[in-house]
């Protein structure tokens, strides 16, 4: 069992990149990769939404939606609930945790509408995932998306200084950039 | 301004959402793998994008402003529910290529941004053929970008072998396939190419002409406040909120504090 999650998690975050394979985040992943420190702040909020939207989507399909034989719905339901955490997410969080809010709080609304958490809570109940499993695969995929982005704002913080051709100079180089990235992450391909 | 043709015109070419304002970007890299992908996708959001433009458009006198978002996002998550339901019924092989991108059309940027600043504010004929508009431009968008994916990638156009391809055992010369283009790799470097080559198009505009063109960086710009999204979501005004209360502390993060636009 722990073997299966561990792989499953691996698989998640490194072989099937979400913003590197699967296009899913692309928004953030170009936008918000101008400084590490900026990204890590980023790839910390998506972490944290991303686990518990997956937990809560996985709760409500299984004792709401199948129950009740709306299943058809998962689309408005899911999109409506993480809109609603995450806005009761950064309520919470201004409270209680200021400490997170600091850090996290500026990117959290920006992440209602990042397909990446609608797509991880699809993908669960796509893949028939059970709560566990779902909220695993769904930690893997944020934290993939972190290790990308951190990756992606550090290359560009050095590329700051580099003669880059004038058409390519700003979104043309970055995404330049991703390509090459996308190739190193394919070579996680074999790992598992 | 309001003129059926002109609106599809706009759509297709003054603002074509793709080429023009680079919108939409997850699903244009993600399902371009081959050029009935890309037309699929595209036409799917354009039946989404044409039917919740013409229904918030009728609603825009009803709906509180407040919550509008949330209104809004139902609208269209009820239409992509109906347009899945449709693709999954009438054309299974393309809801099997397509997968989750297919209910991920809610989150797409081109149709809040329309409902947000198109449909909200005009009446339901006009809205209607915007949506049209930009459906058809970014089906032809996707289809392009689709198609040239294939052609290199497999050296075939909607299935269709167009280049002998090349038989090593049987000593036969042909093309050989570079397959990174429909590999994840691949759709980037297309569409770097893509942001570069508009670029270049939009500064010679500028020097022929004079006039600058609206400001497009928008999603593929430097910050997340550029996007026209963020304007459509909650995150914009918080944001901006949240950078006049942190700029007076010093904040931790360094926010999105006013990018100039060089396009």
């Amino acid at each position: 069992m722990f073997v299966k999650l561990l792989l499953l998690f691996i698989s998640a975050s490194l072989v099937n990149n979400v913003v590197l394979s699967r296009f899913l985040g692309l928004c953030p992943f170009l936008g918000v990769s101008k400084k590490v420190e900026t990204a890590a702040g980023m790839g910390g909020a998506i972490i944290f939404v991303i686990t518990l939207s997956s937990l809560v989507t996985g709760l409500i399909y299984k004792f709401i939606l199948v129950p009740s034989g709306f299943t058809y719905l998962q689309t408005i339901v899911f999109i409506l609930v993480i809109a609603a955490m995450v806005q009761f997410l950064e309520m919470f969080l201004k409270k209680n945790v200021h400490a997170l809010y600091e850090s996290l709080g500026v990117y959290l609304p920006l992440i209602t509408t990042n397909c990446a958490v609608l797509g991880v809570a699809l993908d669960n109940v796509q893949k028939d995932y059970d709560i566990l499993t779902g909220v695993i695969y769904g930690f893997g995929t944020a934290c993939g998306f972190a290790v990308s982005i951190i990756l992606l704002a550090s290359i560009r913080e050095k590329m700051e200084y580099n003669d880059i051709p004038e058409a390519f100079q700003g979104t043309g180089i970055v995404v330049v950039t991703a390509g090459l990235m996308a190739i190193a992450f394919c070579g996680f391909a074999g790992v598992i | 301004m309001n003129k059926p043709l002109e609106r599809l015109q706009n759509g297709l070419i003054k603002e074509n959402p793709t080429f023009v304002l680079m919108l939409g970007m997850c699903p244009t890299l993600a399902v371009t793998t081959s050029a009935i992908n890309g037309l699929g996708m595209g036409l799917s959001t354009t039946v989404v994008l044409a039917l919740s433009n013409l229904m918030i458009s009728l609603l825009r006198n009803i709906i509180p402003d407040r919550v509008r978002m949330p209104a809004y996002i139902v609208v269209v998550a009820s239409f992509v529910t109906i347009v899945q339901f449709l693709v999954q019924g009438f054309v299974p092989s393309l809801y099997d290529a397509l997968g989750i991108y297919i209910p991920l059309i809610v989150v797409n940027c081109i149709i809040l941004g329309r409902a947000e600043s198109y449909a909200s504010k005009n009446p339901p004929i006009p809205s209607l053929f915007d949506g049209l508009g930009m459906g058809l431009g970014f089906t032809c968008s996707l289809t392009v970008i689709g198609i040239v994916r294939e052609f290199l990638g497999a050296g075939t156009i909607f299935d269709h072998q167009v280049l002998p391809l090349a038989d090593r055992a049987a000593g036969k010369a042909g093309y050989t396939p570079i397959s990174i283009f429909i590999m994840a790799p691949g759709a980037f470097f297309i569409l770097a190419i893509l942001v570069a080559v508009m670029k270049e198009v939009r500064k010679s505009l500028f020097e022929k002409t004079g006039k600058k063109l609206a400001p497009a960086e928008s999603v593929l710009g430097e910050d997340c406040a550029v996007c026209p999204f963020a304007a459509s979501c909650s995150g914009k005004s918080v944001l901006e909120a949240k950078k006049a209360e942190t700029a007076n502390s010093a904040a931790p993060v360094k926010s999105t504090a006013g990018k100039e636009s060089d396009s």
